[in-house]
């Protein structure tokens, strides 16, 4: 075998890069900051490639390549935004707004002006239904948002937790994340560890706290605000990102790039800060 | 037990017995709920019996319920909603009690069956109060309409509405491949034997691994799949890897519609496929073989399976096979209802336990195929060559064909013809000769589907049209499997059309964006068109979709999805009055 070269020289958009073998082009592009989107990629998930919204062009590659998964290779032309890839990426993104509700993720919403999103073009399409699912005051399912990313099962899988709670289930447009038979969470193998509610980007996993607010009509991000602290319940130390509207507290997160928690918590640290502000000592100092 | 939490819905007598009897050696051991033995590589290793599981569970209950996927998946330390994603993955398996117990029709609706009454056979079966499923094709194109039912407490049975079960081939003494075609009792080793058989074998055994590749590669034999890769580059890259384990897989999954041959090839000459995957395996130096069968392939794979325990007892499989010292096993497993296990990763995730969807490419099987291990995946068709080759010579082979695109081809001919049914035939032959071959058109020619649902539609000017690699590549279409569908000018092709995008939607496995949504897009759209000349916003569309699907899939299914369809828009078939 020839011996492998310690760098590996490519072309992104007419810019000459040089990256570590095994690099991926995502990162590769990233080094010389040329952003490309991405939906079902995360830095603390194996990348699985499946919305094709990060596709670029591969000079030689009869189909768009994913940037999140494909290496670079020694003297590849990438083309990250050329006519053919901005037309594939508003494919998909008009594909997942005929699908979804995707008004509760911010950075779709800018992706689907950025590419021209024209999703009035699809008369009656099908779409993604469900009914919101309610089974325990820590956090809801409602995959009509769902778009089917693979990350809340790969956090619950072998990425993060090792709890296999969720797997996709069904097939084609008719598959949905599911439990066996579609158990309940409270009776499945979940132990409410939230990491798949840290990862969901389109909110069809969140906190029963936001939920409520947003049910209320009371969910205003101009009154957020994000601490963060230390988790005081064990001897690991991650670090809490605590999400307060009006100093209460309605979502904890960690941050994906901490060098303890890769961004997944505990049950402990995810969902037990009731303490800090226990409805009864509110009552008891008003009343 | 491991740290896998399972509820406590629990199996009943024939479950429990069905599980027993597969999982003789679980990966976790209990002794006393004190003493465990096992782990996470003895569970990987267990994992590939769950598809086999559930076939189990199905037959002997008539569905899967949630006590024997819950004892299954325990059994073999498999996540129970694992499980459960692998098992609603396939159409074959229901996942809620049957409102009767009664056998399933599985009957074809696709494009050869629904214009050759099966809408009828429907009509008539649900008429007698059977329970009746619209499949996807059934491979059984040659004598329409198909169907398979399955039964509880048994494999289930291939068969078609028709009583006629005679074989349709054509039978010449230019036949190569189909030569010993309705000559042999195919589950009789000694009737294969005195037509040739395990020739080819002994000459491999003599000439060695090295020499059989070289000799592949100078054939030019490329895969008879749809993606034409030379055989010869493919076994070279696996003999090439060093360690073990290293596996032959046969790709029997054929499900494209119009395709039957594999099936043909399996319930006639088993033992030349077990002989061809026995020469892979020693010139590539693989000690495991795996043929992947279609589900709803009963007659195949009971001969085929018969043919494996006659290898066996013969000592032409298994350690030492022949006084040599190779060792090759072979071992069948059985699809359960999903087009996609075709496509070769989504195959290799399937046998493995997993949801039958693709993987990304690269690496490529010959450097990370089943088992994450170097693999030679070919289908049946393509491993029936080597044994031409082998037998006759490279320049025999070369003598049929063109030069790029040497030996023959199987083509399955269906639809609104004289004599459908297999034919083989140097590449090269033309379109025209093909069908006069079967006897002509049946009525006025109006077009032919080249390579099935992946393929394109051609009209009546494409009858020159010859049937080689180059010769499709260079007209923008592709021979695909060989499935050549002809429709007469009664054939309602926007109908025909609408039902191949339902095929794509039913179909996609749904892991990527473009193919899983894109399909369904595709299909409403058409569904709006009607029977109507296409707005020229309705071609954009539906041109921009074929676009992502064919430039942003991960697969081929996504891929072609757009294939024939765009190609029927251009030939302005979506409008055209039938007479």
């Amino acid at each position: 075998m020839p011996p492998q070269p310690t760098e590996i020289a490519v072309t992104i958009n007419g810019q000459s890069v040089d990256v570590a073998p095994g690099t991926s082009i995502l990162d590769a592009a990233k080094s010389v900051g040329i952003e490309i989107p991405t939906l079902c990629w995360a830095s603390n998930l194996t990348p699985v490639n499946a919305c094709r919204l990060c596709v670029v062009e591969l000079e030689g590659s009869r189909t768009l390549v994913p940037a999140c998964s494909r290496e670079c290779e020694q003297g590849s032309v990438i083309h990250t935004e050329s006519e053919r890839v901005v037309l594939n990426r508003k494919m998909v993104l008009e594909f997942l707004d005929t699908t979804n509700d995707l008004t509760q993720s911010a950075e779709l919403q800018e992706l689907l002006l950025r590419y021209h999103a024209d999703s009035s073009r699809y008369t009656e399409p099908n779409q993604m239904q469900d009914d919101t699912k309610i089974e325990d005051d820590l956090f809801v399912r409602a995959y009509d948002r769902c778009v089917l990313c693979y990350k809340c099962v790969e956090a619950c899988g072998d990425d993060a937790q090792f709890t296999f709670a969720i797997s996709m289930a069904g097939r084609g447009f008719d598959t949905r994340v599911s439990t066996e038979f579609d158990t309940p969470l409270p009776e499945s193998a979940c132990v409410y560890c939230g990491n798949c509610v840290g990862v969901c980007p389109t909110n069809a996993l969140q906190f029963k706290t936001e939920f409520d607010l947003r049910e209320a009509s009371d969910w205003n991000p101009e009154r957020h605000n994000s601490t963060q602290t230390i988790c005081s319940y064990c001897g690991v130390g991650c670090t809490l990102e605590l999400h307060t509207q009006d100093n209460k507290i309605f979502k904890v997160t960690s941050p994906a790039d901490h060098s303890v928690t890769s961004g997944h918590l505990c049950i402990k640290g995810r969902f037990g800060w009731q303490y800090v502000q226990p409805p009864t000592r509110r009552s008891l100092s008003s009343g | 037990m491991a740290d896998l939490k399972y509820n406590n819905s629990a199996p009943d007598f024939d479950e429990r017995n069905a599980v027993d009897d597969l999982v003789a050696d679980p990966p976790v051991r209990q002794e006393d709920q004190r003493w465990v033995t096992g782990g996470l590589d003895r569970a990987a290793a267990a994992r590939h019996l769950l598809l086999p599981g559930l076939h189990r569970l199905q037959n002997v209950k008539g569905w899967i319920s949630p006590g024997g996927l819950n004892y299954l998946a325990e059994s073999l330390q498999v996540p129970a909603a694992e499980a459960y994603g692998v098992a609603s993955f396939y159409d074959l398996f229901q996942l809620e009690a049957p409102a009767s117990q009664g056998p399933l029709h599985h009957v074809c609706v696709d494009p050869i069956c629904a214009t050759n009454g099966s809408a009828a056979y429907i009509e008539e079966l649900r008429s007698k109060g059977h329970k009746v499923h619209e499949s996807p094709c059934l491979g059984q194109c040659e004598r329409p309409p198909a169907s398979f039912v399955q039964i509880r407490g048994s494999e289930g049975e291939d068969a078609t509405a028709t009583t006629d079960q005679s074989l349709q081939f054509q039978s010449t003494e230019h036949n190569r491949l189909l030569r010993r075609f309705g000559r042999q009792d195919p589950t009789d080793l000694e009737a294969y034997k005195k037509l040739g058989g395990y020739k080819a074998f002994q000459t491999a055994i003599q000439l060695g691994g090295a020499r059989v590749i070289e000799m592949l590669t100078e054939s030019g034999l490329t895969g008879r799949g749809g993606a034409a890769f030379p055989t010869g580059v493919k076994w070279r890259s696996v003999a090439n890897h060093q360690e073990g384990p290293k596996y032959v897989v046969a790709n029997a999954d054929e499900s494209e519609p119009g395709t039957f041959k594999d099936r043909m090839i399996l319930e006639n000459d088993p033992f030349a496929l077990i002989e061809a995957m026995t020469i892979a395996g020693i010139s590539a130096g693989c000690r495991k073989g795996w043929i992947y069968i279609r589900g709803e392939y009963t007659t195949a794979a009971s001969r085929f399976s018969l043919a494996i325990n006659h290898a066996y007892e013969a000592q032409l499989l298994g350690t030492e096979i022949a006084g040599t010292p190779f060792t090759f096993d072979l071992e069948i497993r059985q699809g359960a209802g999903a087009y996609i296990c075709g496509e070769e990763t989504s195959l290799f995730n399937s046998i493995e336990g997993f949801r039958g969807e693709p993987r990304s490419k690269p690496p490529y099987p010959t450097d990370s195929g089943l088992f994450g291990r170097p693999t030679i995946v070919n289908n049946p068709e393509t491993f029936l060559n080597v044994l031409e080759i082998i037998n006759h010579g490279v320049d025999e082979y070369r003598s049929a064909g063109t030069h790029e695109s040497p030996g023959t081809k199987l083509f399955c001919l269906s639809g609104d013809i004289s004599k459908p049914g297999l034919y083989e035939a140097g590449f090269g032959i033309t379109l025209g000769e093909l069908i006069t071959e079967a006897g002509g058109v049946r009525g006025d020619l109006q077009a032919i589907l080249l390579g099935g649902a992946a393929g394109s539609f051609v009209g009546p000017d494409h009858l020159d049209l010859a049937l080689s690699f180059e010769d499709a590549n260079a007209n923008n279409l592709t021979l695909g499997s060989g499935a050549v569908m002809v429709f007469s000018t009664n054939a309602d092709l926007s109908a025909v059309v609408r039902r191949l995008a339902q095929f794509f939607r039913d179909e996609s496995c749904g892991q990527c964006v473009p193919c899983r949504i894109g399909t369904v897009r595709q299909h409403e759209l058409l569904l709006q068109i009607g029977s109507n000349k296409p707005e020229d916003a309705n071609l954009g569309l539906l041109d921009d979709i074929a676009t992502v699907m064919t430039d942003s899939s991960i697969c081929g299914l996504g891929q072609t999805a757009a294939s024939a369809v765009q190609s029927a828009v251009k030939l302005g078939l979506l409008d055209k009055r039938t007479s």
